[in-house]
């Protein structure tokens, strides 16, 4: 039996927001203490997405760059497990195929580079000495740093091309100067900038076709073919490829697409680093902990405002929407700081590291619903005890 | 019309502590009441029956013609919101909130908008003879002031009943007979007004007079 007339009065949600903040403006130290070990939380998850994100970002726009329309081609196994050989003809054949735009090779020879005669033939620094054709730099789309690039005239005599890690091992930062290669001086012709596709190649020194084999004993031929075509046309190109370069056993012959092994790194990258995300977490529970410690504090601390709002006509349900509205203010103060302080935290380190800063808006909305998630669970268990209270102890206590 | 209206009211406590041993009492609209006794009397328990905050054991409360055994805590509370406007001892002010906001709070559960609480506020600080104080915070104004306030946040939604505990218990002699000039005044306007003292000079004051003792009324039921 309802009495008539006696319905409670709907608090709306501008005062239900009005009210929460109010009992955080009292104390204001309190609240932003506890919402700093939400903000730790966010900031760490924002952060930790963004610059893994960023990096992502900044792989796949490299590989844009570099284009996804190189494939290699290199000798494979025989039947019987031996190593195999790429005819001396592979480049020829491949730039026959219609959509192809552009061949290189290199072929690698025995010979090892140092800097001078003095230091031992054992001491390579990891350098391999390959011939490459002419066309090699424009095939990578490789730029040189230094000097100049092998060409018609240059191609024949003893002289050398060093890649850019090359160049750094040897000591050199630009061409002119001699290095010992294959038991005599060779001219450093120019220096590469990073090859991009093709990092191999930053670790070679490169040699003429005709050069390596009038001085290195070369055998003429390549070791990887490098190729070109049209984006459309790369998936046919690839399908014969093999058979083009080898006809009658086009199984010995590996056909690769750098680009692919970027965009696996890329993939990775993508996937967040778990540690890290999971420490976050561990953060963000601290902080909801903190947030729910700091409401049932609130709670004992003003029976004397719960029961004076009781008096003045409050129900039970208003009261408890009263602390959970406190409760889910303070986690959003929170989220909001960690948020910007996490975006702030991804800009400033892809800044740094010349990167393009990308914080995706799935994290920002999945951050905005942790912390409203954790303020209300944190905040559930308090407005519970307040809106218990009845009257008149809370107003008993003085 | 009765606005209070109590009859064969007991509350015992857990542990067996009868505060209130059936207690019948009416109080018609417009009265000015005291309600009197010693600590330990019982007042306090009737105070809370009258106010709705507690239940009795046995007998029946009725407050502005609701019976109180049949209403829901919902009920109760907006029976609270709508009839009966309090006011007590320590104040019970927040600290950080204006003279205006604190009266405006009285009418938050009434159902009024912002502005209006406000308007309305400022009106029955105006009425208390607060309205140049109407930006000070609590901590800014005398004990009499704060209670002037407080009687203003009980006025504001203007009840049938004012319900007053102790009202000149944190006061001086003073402040305490301002406070209740003003009470008086509300009751010369209409209002019903329940003074709860220990203090019989403050009883004095009020025509009607109800003593309480043991948790009986031993004068003035009527």
């Amino acid at each position: 039996m309802s009495a008539p007339g006696l319905t409670p009065a709907r608090l709306g949600g501008r005062d239900v927001v009005r009210v929460g903040f109010g009992g955080l403006r009292a104390r204001p130290a309190r609240a932003v203490l506890s919402a700093l070990g939400i903000a730790i939380g966010i900031a760490t998850m924002v952060a930790v997405i963004g610059i893994s994100s960023s990096s992502k970002e900044e792989l796949l726009r490299r590989i844009d760059r570099l284009g996804t329309n190189l494939l290699t081609v290199t000798p494979g196994d025989t039947l019987f497990g031996e190593g195999a050989e790429l005819p001396a003809s592979a480049p020829a054949m491949v730039a026959r195929i219609g959509p192809v735009t552009a061949v290189g090779a290199t072929g690698a020879t025995d010979a090892t580079v140092r800097r001078t005669d003095r230091i031992p033939k054992e001491v390579t620094g990891g350098i391999a000495v390959q011939a490459a054709t002419p066309e090699l730099l424009r095939t990578l789309d490789a730029t040189v740093r230094s000097g100049g690039w092998l060409n018609a005239g240059t191609a024949r005599h003893p002289g050398v091309v060093l890649g850019s890690e090359a160049a750094r091992r040897l000591g050199f930062d630009r061409a002119g100067g001699r290095v010992w290669l294959g038991g005599r001086w060779f001219t450093v012709l120019g220096v590469l900038d990073p090859a991009g596709l093709a990092p191999e190649i930053d670790r070679s020194a490169l040699v003429g076709w005709e050069a390596a084999r009038r001085h290195l004993g070369f055998g003429g031929r390549p070791t990887t073919v490098y190729e070109r075509s049209a984006d459309a046309s790369v998936a046919a190109v690839r399908d014969v490829l093999a058979r083009t370069v080898n006809p009658e056993n086009p199984e010995e012959v590996q056909v690769s697409r750098p680009s692919d092994a970027l965009e696996a790194r890329a993939a990775a990258a993508g996937a967040f680093t778990g540690l890290l995300l999971g420490l976050g977490a561990v953060a963000l529970l601290v902080g909801g902990v903190g947030v729910a410690n700091t409401m049932v504090i609130s709670v004992l601390e003003r029976r004397r405002e719960i029961g004076l709002r009781r008096s003045l006509g409050a129900t039970r349900g208003q009261v408890r929407v009263q602390f959970l509205a406190e409760s889910l203010l303070l986690s959003a103060f929170g989220g909001v700081a960690g948020v910007l302080l996490g975006t702030a935290v991804t800009v400033g380190f892809t800044l740094y590291r010349g990167w393009p800063p990308v914080v995706p808006g799935w994290a920002l909305g999945g951050a905005l619903a942790a912390t409203l998630a954790i303020g209300a669970v944190a905040g559930l268990y308090p407005a519970m005890r307040a809106a218990r209270l009845p009257p008149t102890t809370a107003l008993a206590t003085v | 019309m009765n606005i209070i209206e109590l009859a064969g009211v007991t509350k015992e406590y857990p542990g067996g502590v009868a505060a209130l041993r059936g207690v019948d009492l009416a109080v018609a609209q417009g009265e000015l009441t005291a309600i009197v006794g010693p600590s330990g009397s019982g007042k306090s328990t009737l105070l809370h029956m009258i106010g709705t905050l507690d239940r009795p054991t046995a007998g029946t409360v009725r407050i502005a013609g609701h019976d109180v055994a049949a209403l829901s805590d919902r009920e109760l509370s907006a029976l609270r919101a709508r009839h009966i406007g309090f006011v007590f001892q320590q104040f019970h002010l927040a600290d950080g909130v204006s003279a205006l906001d604190n009266v405006a709070d009285g009418l938050l559960y009434a159902g009024a908008g912002l502005r209006e609480r406000r308007e309305r506020a400022a009106r029955a600080l105006d009425r208390v003879g607060l309205g140049g104080r109407v930006r000070h915070r609590p901590n800014q104004l005398s004990g009499g002031e704060r209670q002037r306030v407080a009687v203003a946040r009980a006025v504001v939604g203007e009840p049938d009943l004012v319900l007053a505990d102790e009202p000149t218990g944190n006061l001086d002699s003073a402040a305490g007979a301002e406070v209740m000039e003003l009470l008086g005044g509300l009751h010369r306007s209409g209002t019903t007004v329940a003074i709860i003292t220990h203090d019989p000079e403050v009883a004095a004051l009020a025509p009607r007079r109800v003593r309480v003792r043991d948790g009986l009324i031993v004068d003035g039921a009527r």
